[in-house]
């Protein structure tokens, strides 16, 4: 469904993404795991049309989508839930989820149902400014905001990042409960004993290349990949 | 107490005039900084550009398509002028775009001094908006009336729009935001686009309402009420439309009760009119050492 043919890219006048090929299938959750500054957050970016690659091909439903522009790759499905979450902060909680549905002219009655179905939280506080809401909520705001876009790919980038635990096992759950809806996740993590566990699939990237990948419940029990990420 | 207004009637209401002219103008240096954090300096010498477009225009053609006809042209220069100079500039450090800014100040500034070869130009008589009345004794023109009402209206208006349609939620997200905007789908050069024409419209209106009242347009008309109307948004806290029109009415009103000041404080000298202008400017020297956000700006946070 979704497919990296030899991607890199220069980020800050430094390779950040050298030749990487990953691909994800319909229906799956993919992992990209890997230390701070690896490229994993570059190669979310480049996906969305942030940033231009260098070199290589970005491939959706089979169609090209390398350095197409952002509203052009949303409009074809793929949505990012971007890192630090990035609620509007002068916005509603409703005029977020809103916005998240900024390309679309048919109804979104239905989609903002199913959110608030999803977060019980958000429709209590769909008048509250985005800015007064809490981490968690914020980062339900963002994968709500998200969904808004229907979206066939839903790339999330370090959702846990600066979560209570037991908030992150929520968003876990959440993702996972998003992709039996029929979504398919790509997610970057640092917290990999997490993703591994939820994911299909997983990739290790490591200064910009992909060193491993496998099936996540292969790499959870991988000697080398528990020694560098698992905490031994 | 009535007498006191009865006196300075007229004082108080060209304040209350002037206030909404600066109103208009102001708005749109508030909300291209909003958006861009760029102080748009060449903002004045759009409103004397559509000052000078209807001088021209309305000698051949009747208003009810001249008046019409500025309006559009106004919205496209403030539309060309944003993506000549400053959409090339989006990633460049904010001082560039700054000076590219004074710049495009000054090529219309040039460009009206060869149209009109640097001679004051006569501002037709607008119907209805020309005419005198005479209010409680004070004899002054329709347009001092009009004008603070159709502020309102047009503020009102711009409100609603930015409250409650898609693109003023765009605009809205954008401001805070690029990246993330991007990424919902927002394109970001059309929301900058619209910005820029609407503070443009606006910008023309008040040059209908303002050189009405003041009856000549130079190449340099654009500059002291442009100047002003920046004192005034940042008066109000640069950002907030709202603190934009209450900053540009306490400043016009302000300075006419200055240039009132021999009658109005009954201390008598000739250098009350001189002085108003150096009022304005000393007050702006005031807010920035007081409260440098202004009445309704946001707290000085960098954009991350």
């Amino acid at each position: 469904m979704f497919e990296i043919k030899g991607l890199s890219v220069n980020y800050g006048g430094i390779e950040a993404v050298r030749d990487i090929s990953l691909s994800v299938p319909a229906g799956s959750i993919v992992t990209l795991i890997g230390a701070n500054g690896a490229g994993k957050s570059t190669t979310l970016r480049t996906i969305a049309g942030l940033v231009k690659p260098k070199a290589g091909k970005i491939e959706f439903e089979g169609e090209d989508i390398t350095g197409k522009d952002p509203a052009y790759i949303v409009g074809k499905g793929i949505t990012l839930v971007p890192e630090g979450r990035r609620i509007f902060p002068n916005l509603t909680v409703l005029e977020n989820l809103k916005i998240g549905a900024y390309l679309r002219n048919d109804s979104i009655e239905e989609d903002l149902e199913r959110v608030y179905r999803l977060f019980p939280r958000l429709r209590e506080r769909s008048w509250q400014y985005g800015g007064t809401l809490s981490g968690g909520e914020q980062q339900m705001l963002a994968v709500g905001r998200a969904l808004m876009s229907k979206p066939k790919l839903m790339m999330m980038d370090e959702p846990s990042l600066g979560l209570a635990p037991l908030v992150v096992k929520d968003i876990f759950s959440i993702i996972e409960r998003v992709n039996a809806d029929g979504v398919t996740i790509l997610l970057i993590e640092q917290n990999a004993n997490m993703a591994l566990k939820v994911a299909d699939i997983g990739y290790v990237m490591e200064t910009g290349q992909i060193m491993l990948s496998g099936k996540g419940s292969d790499l959870i029990n991988d000697e080398g990949v528990r020694k560098a990420y698992l905490g031994g | 107490m009535a007498d006191f207004f009865h006196q300075n009637l007229s004082y108080f209401l060209s304040g209350i005039s002037v206030g909404g002219q600066y109103a208009l103008i102001a708005i749109g240096y508030t909300m291209v900084y909003g958006i861009l954090r760029l102080i748009n300096f060449a903002h004045g010498d759009v409103f004397m550009c559509a000052g000078l477009m209807m001088v021209y225009l309305s000698s051949s053609l009747p208003f009810a398509i001249s008046i019409p006809l500025v309006l559009i042209l106004t919205v496209i220069l403030g539309f060309a002028i944003e993506r000549v100079a400053y959409k090339p500039l989006r990633s460049a450090p904010r001082m560039s775009v700054m000076i590219s800014a004074i710049g495009v100040s000054y090529l219309l500034q040039n460009a009206a001094l060869y149209f009109t070869g640097g001679l004051a130009r006569v501002y037709p008589e607008i119907p209805v908006l020309s005419a005198s009345v005479v209010i409680w004794d004070a004899p002054t023109r329709v347009v001092t009336l009009v004008t603070p009402f159709l502020t309102l209206v047009l503020v009102i208006l711009l409100s609603l729009l930015i409250k409650h349609t898609k693109i003023g939620m765009a605009m809205r997200a954008v401001s805070v935001d690029f990246e993330t905007s991007q990424i919902m789908g927002i394109k970001i050069n059309k929301v900058i686009s619209m910005t820029f024409m609407l503070g443009s419209l606006l910008a023309a209106v008040a040059s209908f309402l303002y050189f009405t009242n003041y009856a000549s347009v130079t190449p340099t008309s654009g500059s002291m009420p442009g100047l002003k109307a920046f004192v005034a948004a940042v008066f109000g806290g640069i950002g907030s439309i709202p603190g934009a029109v209450i900053g540009a009415f306490i400043i016009g009103i302000c300075e006419n009760i200055i240039k009132g000041g021999a009658s109005i404080f009954g201390i008598p000298g000739s250098g009350w009119t001189t002085f108003s202008d150096a009022f304005t400017f000393a007050f702006l020297i005031i807010i920035l050492i007081v409260k440098p956000t202004g009445l309704f700006g946001e707290k000085s946070v960098d954009k991350v």
